[in-house]
């Protein structure tokens, strides 16, 4: 259900690309509190490269702001530290450590007194990461490591969190815990998810609003109730 | 890095390709007669020292495997062609082809190995190796030959009796002849299948091998070659120089032909005349500085072409005379 | 029997340094992927200007402990001015850099300090041989000195948050920053880390060799053979391939090929793991994908 809510992220004629290629023209797009965005589209959109672009990864044109200030063109470390998590595509695991220090790696920036209370909200979330707590990172599961990524994500207690494909290379019983940990995220705080789906009919379940990308623009925008009713839009472009 | 090293060739008439050789044999035997003894033996150092560079270019600069112990290459050369002037009282001339086969072999066996690694750890072993030579000349068991820490010396060949030459100048006409049926033996071989082919495994050796290419032949290949070029310049140093010992070939010789390449020109062929060049008379006139001065001086040049000219000299020279090729056919349209 | 237990302790104390610069030579690789040719240079700096510090009247452990500081500045700012501008830069550039750092430095040491070889303190004294004459008070300290330094080391890495960091940084840049680690920083660090580490190995081997512009140049190629036996991604290996280094070293410099081919035997080992094993002992094989 969209609500009306404070803005958290707000992109305006937003241009991005790798080198030479120019892959996202101008997109308009908002992130609200409490609220999930989706950005839908088929392989090759831009999606991602939306993500990378409200992160700093690449080069990128245009006006973003994040809690009412200008992003754009930040180092992508400052704008972590403002309150935006992002789990990318590929989970962004560190393999090499173990699950303990991925989770404490979530909380390196925090100074406050309660991140033992979040491990144990993450523990009981996550009951498996808790078993496999000294292991190292690399030998989860897909699904544990896409858990890891969203635990970690969430320990950074972000305003806004961005997923990218978090359904992706996972069995369907997984998905739907993963949707099921996202609306809990939902309903529980007050951060606003952003979030990047092939699995269109997954995505518009969750979500409040959403935008249809294809080849770097936005030809759809709306709330996702309507989308998801609209049959002729769904036939056109997210094939079912 | 521009793939693209080795200048297309310039449409030109006979007449005006006829005038530049002759021209440029002008320029190459002016010295004989314009310069001292002295200034005559620097300049055939370097045009051996550019000799040794190109040996390097080879297979760093054009098939990318970085060698840093080339400096062992040249020391092959220089006691191969030592230990027969001094200890058998061979010519010169005959010492070449023993030279040549010795450091080819040596140039192969130390391309096997160096198939396995990749850039850095290349780096590193050549590196190590660069830095064993000396200890491994000194040794006991091959000092009877080497003449041990003390060395060996020899005598600069006289000029046959129909040249009336001094040894100093018949030394530079030998350098310059060797030297340039060295250059026109690798330009031939760059200009063609061979020279693609090097370049290709240097940018993309996945890609090359899945387009058919051996890469482990035309690796140690390029080592082979590249040893025996290096190696030539070793045998003519040590003729010019009339001695060698085993401090004479330091890991500080396979820097100074690392630098020579960087700056001179990485993968060109030009670059490598540059090179030597810079080798010779840059530490010449810091030495006058200090003697800390020259390695400092090479090492800020090094960094700073680095930086801001990693094409080295050549790639300065090849640009501007593209940007005056352009304005000039501007004109003419 | 006692001269071999003497050659392998005393094995086992060079091979403490070349554990040390051993380690800082990983650190660097392992957050950079490449390998500072210059460190052995740096450490005879550090080990100079300890001297000086020295000679200038400050007490060895005051000397020790500014030189360390001062090396971790140095390594930090070589960092920051030098690799930065070329991290992208291909394999063959970052070679060069490396090269020409280590031709300045070891030329500016000579030029500041001389190239008189010099004696270098060590603050452990003892009249002849401890332990029925088997170790030397300087090789018994000198050791115990670079264990210390590895384990807080290994300790800074394994348990505190910003060594946490240091390493998440040198896996994994990009996960790194975004969970607000600043990469940049952390790679200044672990410069100048290695630094520190390379300067107490420097302080440590100098009483033994003396002091002049070049020593270091076989103890680099010693830890880099250490390095790559042990495995040169992994810290842990790359310790305990520099004792066995050091040792090797001894034993075969005293039974098999004498003291004159030393070298030689460092050019055998890197080649040796080189073309049979290139991972090292413990260190991970790495498939690339195409």
């Amino acid at each position: 259900m969209l609500r009306e809510a404070p803005i958290l992220l707000e992109a305006k004629g937003v241009h991005a690309g790798y080198g030479p290629t120019h892959v996202l023209h101008g997109l308009d797009f908002v992130v609200e509190e409490g609220n999930v965005t989706a950005l839908l589209g088929a392989n090759g959109a831009g999606k991602t490269t939306t993500l990378r672009a409200v992160c700093g990864m690449i080069r990128t044109e245009g006006d973003i702001t994040f809690l009412g200030e200008r992003i754009t063109g930040r180092a992508t470390e400052e704008i972590a530290r403002m309150g935006l998590a992002h789990v990318p595509d590929g989970r962004g695991t560190f393999m090499e450590l173990t699950v303990e220090e991925n989770f404490k790696l979530g909380a390196y920036v925090r100074r406050d007194a309660q991140v033992q209370s979040d491990f144990e909200r993450m523990w009981e979330w996550f009951p498996r990461l808790r078993q496999r707590w000294k292991q190292q990172a690399g030998t989860l599961s897909g699904g544990e490591q896409q858990m890891l990524a969203i635990a970690r994500a969430l320990l950074m207690r972000p305003k806004l969190l961005l997923l990218d494909e978090p359904s992706f290379g996972l069995a369907p019983l997984i998905v739907q815990e993963i949707f099921g940990i996202m609306r809990r995220i939902r309903e529980e705080s007050g951060v606003g998810i952003l979030l990047v789906e092939q699995n269109a009919n997954l995505a518009l379940e969750l979500a409040d609003r959403a935008y249809l990308l294809e080849t770097g623009s936005i030809v759809m925008a709306g709330p996702a109730a309507e989308i998801r009713q609209d049959e002729a839009i769904r036939r056109a472009y997210l094939g079912y | 890095m521009s793939a693209i090293s080795i200048t297309t060739p310039i449409a030109m008439p006979a007449w005006k390709r006829g005038a530049l050789i002759i021209g440029g044999l002008a320029l190459l035997l002016a010295p004989l007669w314009l310069l001292e003894s002295f200034q005559l033996f620097q300049l055939t150092m370097a045009v051996i020292m550019g000799l040794a560079v190109l040996g390097l270019n080879i297979v760093t600069g054009y098939n990318g495997q970085i060698s840093l112990g080339h400096g062992a290459f040249f020391a092959v050369g220089a006691y191969a062609t030592a230990i027969p002037m001094s200890l058998l009282d061979w010519s010169f001339w005959a010492t070449l082809p023993i030279s040549a086969v010795v450091c080819g072999a040596v140039g192969w066996g130390v391309g096997f190995p160096a198939l396995r690694l990749g850039g850095l750890y290349l780096a590193l072993t050549t590196f190590s190796l660069a830095v064993a030579v000396p200890q491994i000349l000194k040794h006991k068991s091959v000092d009877a030959w080497t003449g041990g820490v003390q060395g060996l010396f020899l005598l600069k060949p006289e000029a046959p009796a129909w040249l009336p030459l001094s040894p100093d100048q018949y030394m530079y006409v030998v350098a310059l002849i060797v030297a340039g049926a060295c250059y026109l033996l690798v330009w031939n071989l760059l200009r063609g299948r061979m020279g693609r082919a090097l370049m290709a495994v240097r940018d993309n050796p996945t890609a090359a091998e899945a387009m058919g290419m051996d890469l482990a032949t035309l690796k140690t290949r390029a080592f082979a070659v590249s040893a025996v070029i290096t190696g030539m310049a070793g045998s003519l140093a040590a003729a010019v120089v009339e001695f060698v010992a085993p401090d004479s070939f330091t890991f500080m010789v396979s820097i100074t032909l690392f630098v020579g390449m960087v700056v001179g020109g990485v993968a060109s062929i030009m670059g490598s005349v540059f090179g030597g060049l810079f080798v010779l008379f840059v530490p010449n006139i810091a030495e006058a500085i200090s003697r800390s001065a020259p390695g400092i001086i090479y090492g800020i040049i090094l960094i700073a072409f680095l930086f801001v000219l990693p094409d080295g000299v050549a790639g300065l020279v090849r640009r501007i005379t593209a940007r005056l090729r352009r304005t000039k056919g501007r004109e003419k349209s | 029997m006692d001269a071999f237990a003497h050659q392998l302790i005393a094995g086992i104390a060079t091979g403490g340094i070349y554990a040390s610069v051993a380690l800082a030579l990983v650190m660097i690789y392992q957050a950079t992927h490449h390998v500072n040719f210059a460190q052995g240079e740096m450490a005879t700096l550090s080990t100079f200007i300890a001297l000086t510090l020295i000679q200038a009247g400050f007490p060895y452990w005051v000397a020790f402990f500014a030189t360390l500081v001062i090396s971790f500045v140095m390594g930090a700012l070589v960092e920051r001015i030098l690799m930065r501008p070329v991290q992208n830069a291909p394999v063959l550039t970052h070679v060069g850099v490396f090269i020409g750092m280590l031709l300045i430095i070891s030329n500016m040491t000579g030029l500041i300090f001389g190239y008189t070889t010099k004696a270098f303190p060590t603050p452990f004294e003892s009249e002849g041989l401890l332990f029925g004459g088997l170790v030397s008070a300087h090789e018994l300290g000198g050791t115990a000195v670079t264990l210390a330094v590895l384990t807080l080391v290994y300790l800074f890495f394994a348990h505190t948050s910003l060594g946490l960091a240091m390493r998440a940084a040198a896996y994994n840049p990009r996960s790194a920053r975004l969970v607000g680690i600043r990469v940049g920083w952390m790679l200044a660090l672990g410069w100048g880390l290695a630094a520190a580490i390379g300067s107490v190995a420097g302080m440590m081997v100098a009483p033994a060799v003396f002091l002049d512009p070049n020593v270091m140049l076989g103890i680099l190629l010693y830890a880099f053979a250490g390095a790559l036996l042990g495995g040169i991604d992994n810290p842990t290996g790359a310790v305990i391939g520099g004792f066995m280094v050091g040792v090797l070293e001894n034993l075969a410099g005293a039974y098999v090929v004498g003291t004159e081919l030393k070298l030689t035997v460092a050019l055998v080992i890197i080649i040796g793991v080189l073309v049979v094993r290139p991972s090292g002992l413990f260190g991970r094989v790495v498939f690339s994908r195409v």
